[in-house]
């Protein structure tokens, strides 16, 4: 909880309301999930779509020496399901938690 | 010059980087002509073509943050589809500016002169310039994007010229060189927001606890920006020979009413006190240049010793006590604990001609309540039938 005295006044913040905590990296939503995403990677064709729709954006290619393969960041992932909606091949399921 | 094009010309002396903006009547013909500035290289700028006002505001607000210098302009039912950008841009201390060629909103459609659409824009924070003549249309402008890009302010400007009767009508206008606009108006005095090497957030989520701080603070600059605006407009002058104030008072040294009026209307009241001083009639108006932030003290300094006072409202506030600007004044006379009978007239609605006749009229009820001391109704519809 953060304690009264701790926040800044008015004439302390910056104007416009600017941060500069990027707390989009602090507040790990992936606790907001009901369904998860899980990807069948022997049908994944690796179109990358899925990694352009996810709103959040928590979709990566995993590059190895010898493969790539994508991956999805749960930390973050609040189980919106666009990515599934969104995969040609049909091989993003959601699954409830 | 008609106000649209001495308003494009402006634009084109200010370099500006980017004009989105959506077509509608009367305000279309200020963005063909920069299309066409665009487009035959005189005006080295971005012009986007959106779907609508809401994207025009939106483009316009991002491109701002990247530290870049805007504009867009609207009318009417253009304006009410922008007003929810608005406040973000204010809030976000943005420096927009945008023409307003004021209109009617719907229904019945109608493309005249009226406030109706800028009066619903009251609260959106951004600070509203109001000329009364193509000449200050384009004045005005130029100030605008000092005092928006001044880091004391940082704030959007609204220039409102009356559609139709500004923006369409022809008149000989005093223009400024290239570089008179460039010193007066240096391009860079606001701070890049967006940078790629410096990450940060802004229109993040706002908490409880830092909403009210927030908008405390944008509304608290707005008030401020008032010392910043007379004085933008000072400097103004000396370089143009032109300075407005935020009120421009005309005879109200002696005079025994006032008629208080915003906009081209103005014009029309000041050659009727013109024409009846010469018959000897105790009689002053004032020009109200600027309405958010609403000088209030410079008003009442001007009237508090008269022996009424009306106010010309161009829009209406259906349900309200009074008209806008009628409020405003009244309001503050009461908090100066002055009392000053008064009268609101609503002229000029969707483009009703109103002539030095209904003016003379409207002195005929204010020297009647002068000299009674009392109001029966103090609200009158000039030309209802």
């Amino acid at each position: 909880m953060i304690m009264k005295s701790e926040l800044p006044s008015w004439n302390e913040m910056e104007e416009g309301f600017i941060t500069r905590t990027l707390t989009e990296e602090i507040n790990e939503t992936g606790s907001w999930r009901t369904f998860k995403p899980v990807i069948d990677h022997s049908r994944c064709t690796k179109c990358r779509l899925c990694i352009i729709y996810c709103p959040e954006p928590c979709i990566d290619l995993e590059v190895t020496s010898s493969d790539e393969k994508v991956t999805i960041d749960y930390n973050f992932c609040k189980g919106c399901g666009i990515c599934a909606e969104e995969c040609p091949v049909t091989c993003i399921n959601m699954v409830e938690e | 010059m008609s106000g649209n094009l001495a308003a494009a010309y402006a634009i084109k002396q200010l370099d500006v980087d980017l004009v989105a903006a959506y077509p509608i009547t009367p305000q279309t013909t200020i963005i063909e002509k920069i299309s066409e500035y665009v487009a035959n290289g005189e005006l080295d700028a971005n012009f986007m073509l959106v779907e609508s006002e809401h994207s025009a505001i939106s483009s316009c607000l991002s491109a701002a943050s990247t530290g870049a210098r805007v504009f867009t302009s609207t009318s009417s039912q253009g304006l009410l589809l922008m007003h929810e950008i608005l406040f973000i841009t204010s809030a976000l201390r943005l420096p927009v500016v945008m023409t307003v060629a004021n209109r009617s909103v719907s229904a019945p459609i109608n493309i005249w002169c009226d406030h109706g659409d800028i009066m619903p824009q009251r609260d959106v924070g951004w600070i509203q310039l109001f000329a009364e003549s193509a000449q200050e249309a384009y004045d005005k402008l130029i100030q605008a994007y000092r005092i928006s890009e001044d880091p004391r302010v940082r704030l959007p400007v609204m220039v409102s010229a009356d559609g139709i009767i500004l923006s369409h009508t022809y008149e000989p206008i005093r223009l400024l060189k290239d570089s008179e606009v460039t010193s007066f108006s240096p391009w860079n005095l606001y701070p890049t927001r967006l940078d790629p090497d410096k990450p940060l957030t802004i229109g993040a989520f706002g908490y409880p606890e830092y909403y009210l701080e927030t908008r405390y603070q944008s509304s608290k600059a707005l008030e401020d920006t008032i010392k910043i605006i007379s004085e933008v407009d000072k400097k103004y002058g000396e370089i143009s020979g032109r300075k407005y104030g935020v009120v421009f008072p005309f005879k109200c040294e002696d005079a025994d009413v006032i008629l208080i009026s915003m906009g081209s209307i103005s014009e029309t009241i000041r050659a009727t006190v013109k024409k009846l001083r010469k018959k000897g009639e105790k009689i002053g108006m004032i020009s109200l240049k600027l309405f958010r932030p609403f000088p209030f003290i410079e008003i009442v300094e001007l009237i508090k010793d008269v022996k009424a006072i009306g106010v010309v409202d161009r829009a209406l506030s259906p349900g309200a006590i009074a008209g806008p600007v009628y409020n405003e004044i009244t309001t503050a006379l009461y908090l100066s604990k002055i009392n000053i009978p008064s009268m609101n007239f609503f002229a000029g609605l969707g483009g009703r001609d109103v002539t030095m006749e209904d003016v003379k009229d409207m002195f005929v009820k204010l020297k009647e309540v002068a000299k009674t001391g009392t109001v029966k109704d103090n609200k009158f519809y000039v030309g209802l039938r």
